[in-house]
């Protein structure tokens, strides 16, 4: 039975639950729900809640451990002498999952017998044909272990997903007469589906972290398998990034330091753009601005920072870069071999920063009490020496913060430099040249054929857990500035 | 009410420091003050009394432009600082806001330290020419708010860690530092405890000395306490306006008695 079947077949038991533990309590109470301890929904909800919540949380594990279980369980009948040369254990693996799952659709066409499918004396080859008839991808001819597998494979999953199917329905069915049961007047049904939603929440949120800390863990991982075939000295100290995708390794050259250079080289003119652009827009914007020029250049601001990234790359390798040329580039100064360029990417990437620096500012700066500027007006100071000295000076903590956090985007911006600072890792001090970050070089290592276990793909993973780490850190850093500094006013 | 024997009622001049004729304050469509007259004596202290949303805030906030800052007020009629129109265009509000300090209701130091607290107002408006002479200046301005001896030692800490009362003495030494002629203060006293009002009251019984003092408030034993002139606000109009003993003992009108007498507001 397909599983989207069963969850339905769930819910209609809950809502069957719903209804009769609702009605039960009802008719406990003969028909008045004053006389119950909590509201008749309630101890529905409760009903239902106790049918969905047993029967998804079985049904999740068992969907998650069946695979693992049939894999591990198959794969030990597969003889080693099976395993050609150059190939390995999961290649087969999937060579007999497709075979399965052919086997499957032949007989879903009707093209075999479910008898015949099972049968492992079959003839190998005409079985092979008939699954090349039936429209089935099979590589080569499929070898005897490969067919057992297969078809010992299907018999699990069957089985398994039978034994599912029923132990998720009578678990839901027994949840829902337990919540039948308990339906009484003086039961607190109201607690108890409260406690449910706690739970539900509980779950969202350790969801949330359990992702983050599988991402890390993953490549906590890759890294360490990483530095096993590439020092971590030469990593983190060498000068030169020059990868060979020959996949025999040895001669790449994988420092990060030009990557390094280039993320903050461009990151700082980002910077350069952003923050007094985004601060002075957030000094209007709340200072002097009336409210109706506030509603209307407020959400224009913002709409910068709905702009996709990679809309951004194309305005930098399209737009900026060219005008770029015009001035610097040979026709002109003559510093600029190419459009693409440190200063391209950078003042593009300053731009799609602005909207973070000044909304966030914009908030800030609107915080400081009001007491402080008119404190400072009825002093005889202007408006200016207002911002300059009082406003601006409690705000500067937030302030600061905000600019972490848009250094921390800036870091970890990937569309605008591979499409406006190049390729090239470069140790230079010329803002003109192109330069590549770690974030482009992580895409420009995974994206491509190499094999997975060179050191030429894990030093992707190094090098995402280094901006990991750089991002991580800034981040902390500024939510401590800002949480000190709401410290100060509440 | 024992106590109002027992100030000093006498005036030293009976000059004006500030007239006002006819003045309107709008809020939006709202009228919030209507024809309000009054003379405020120099070196003296003058007490806005009233209830609540009476205009007595609204009219000291006139005094210096302050309204200026909220953009939908608008003020009408005149009002004159030693016969000069403070709302005639040539009036820069930022020079007038200098000559006429203040002082809120809510002690709002700068996150600063205590010293550029107070050395603010004599920086921006260029009032000293060495740092010895400012030194001078914090020193006497905190002296005279009765916070020297307590803040002395620690000029370079936070004025924002200091206690309530002296958070407010040290408003008020911000704001004496400027050496205005006129010091508004809006019910200095509300977020302090008896023993940070009663010094504050003392302060400001010092400094009618050189200053002329305005001071709104709702407690009618303060306004007894430390004024001379008082002034009854009754939704938005200037009910009232006389001797200090005269309002609380003898009161002309009969809203000014029904309010003293806790009847109304």
């Amino acid at each position: 039975m397909p599983v989207l079947w069963l969850v339905l077949i769930i819910l209609g038991i809950a809502a069957v639950g719903y209804v009769l533990g609702r009605s039960r309590a009802l008719a406990s109470a003969g028909g008045d729900s004053r006389r119950l301890h909590s509201l008749p929904g309630y101890y529905g909800a409760n009903a239902a809640l106790k049918s969905i919540v047993p029967a998804a949380v079985v049904m999740v594990v068992w969907l998650l451990a069946q695979p693992l279980y049939v894999t591990s369980v198959v794969s030990d009948m597969i003889p080693e002498t099976s395993i050609a040369e150059g190939s390995s254990l999961g290649l087969v693996m999937s060579e007999v999952r497709r075979t399965a799952e052919g086997l499957d659709n032949a007989v879903g066409l009707g093209l075999m017998t479910e008898d015949f499918a099972r049968n492992a004396r079959a003839d190998l080859g005409d079985i092979t044909q008939r699954l090349r008839d039936a429209g089935q991808i099979v590589t080569s001819e499929v070898t005897q272990p490969i067919m057992r597998a297969a078809q010992q494979f299907r018999v699990m999953n069957a089985t398994g997903n039978l034994l599912m199917t029923g132990v998720v329905l009578v678990l839901a069915v027994v949840g829902m007469l337990w919540g039948m049961r308990e339906s009484g007047a003086q039961f607190r049904a109201r607690n108890v589906v409260e406690s449910g939603i706690l739970a539900l929440l509980v779950a969202a949120a350790s969801i949330a972290i359990l992702t983050t800390l599988g991402i890390v863990l993953s490549l906590v991982f890759n890294t360490w398998e990483f530095f096993k075939l590439y020092p971590a000295a030469d990593f983190f100290f060498g000068l030169e990034w020059s990868p060979s995708f020959s996949g025999r390794g040895g001669s790449s050259e994988l420092g990060i330091v030009p990557l390094l250079w280039g993320t903050f080289y461009i990151s700082i003119v980002a910077l350069a753009v952003a923050i007094p652009i985004g601060l002075f827009s957030a000094i209007y914007l709340s200072e002097y601005a009336s409210p109706r020029v506030r509603a209307f250049a407020k959400p224009m601001l913002e709409v910068l920072a709905g702009i996709p990234t990679i809309v951004y790359g194309l305005f930098a390798l399209l737009t900026v870069g060219p005008m770029l040329m015009r001035v610097f580039g040979d026709d002109g100064l003559g510093w600029m071999q190419s459009g693409t360029a440190v200063m391209t990417a950078g003042l593009v990437m300053g731009v799609m920063l602005i909207p973070f620096v000044s909304s966030l500012s914009d908030d800030i700066i609107n915080a400081v009490p009001q007491a402080l500027r008119d404190g400072s007006y009825g002093l005889g100071a202007t408006q200016s020496e207002t911002i300059r000295q009082v406003v601006l000076p409690a705000a500067l903590p937030g302030i600061v913060g905000a600019i972490l956090l848009a250094a921390s985007r800036a870091i970890g911006e990937t569309m605008i430099v591979v499409l406006g600072a190049g390729a090239a890792a470069r140790l230079s001090m010329n803002p003109f040249e192109a330069m590549t970050t770690v974030t482009a070089k992580i895409v420009s290592q995974l994206t491509g054929d190499s094999d997975f276990a060179s050191p030429e793909a894990l030093v992707a993973f190094a090098l995402g857990m280094t901006l990991f780490v750089l991002t991580l850190g800034l981040n902390v850093l500024a939510l401590y500035i800002v949480r000190k500094y709401r410290e100060q006013y509440e | 009410m024992d106590d109002m024997r027992l100030t000093e009622r006498t005036v030293d001049t009976n000059e004006s420091k500030i007239t006002a004729r006819k003045v309107q304050v709008y809020y939006g469509d709202t009228h919030a003050l209507r024809d309000v007259d009054v003379d405020i004596l120099d070196k003296a202290v003058t007490a806005f009394i009233g209830p609540s949303g009476c205009g007595k805030s609204t009219f000291l906030r006139c005094i210096n432009r302050m309204n200026d800052t909220i953009s939908v007020a608008r003020v009408e009629g005149e009002i004159k600082l030693d016969g000069e129109d403070i709302y005639d265009a040539k009036v820069d509000p930022v020079q007038l806001r200098a000559k006429v300090g203040m002082v809120f209701q809510k002690p709002n130091p700068f996150p600063k330290s205590i010293y550029d607290n107070v050395s603010y107002g004599p920086k921006i408006h260029g009032m000293t020419r060495s740092k010895a002479e400012l030194d001078e200046i914090v020193e006497k301005s905190l002296r005279r708010a009765a916070l020297w001896d307590e803040v002395k030692d620690r000029l370079n800490e936070p004025g924002t860690g200091l206690s309530g009362g002296q958070q407010q003495r040290l408003c008020i030494a911000r704001a004496v530092a400027t050496e205005p002629e006129v010091l508004l203060m809006d019910e200095p006293c509300s977020a302090l405890d008896p023993i940070a009002t009663a010094q504050v009251e003392e302060l400001i019984d010092e400094l009618r000395s050189n200053f002329s003092v305005v001071i709104v408030t709702h407690s009618m034993q303060q306004a007894a306490r430390v004024s001379q002139r008082t002034a009854f606000f009754h939704l938005g109009y200037l009910v009232e306006y006389g001797e200090t003993g005269q309002i609380f003992t003898n009161p002309k009108d009969p809203r000014t008695e029904s309010y003293i007498t806790g009847r109304i507001g």
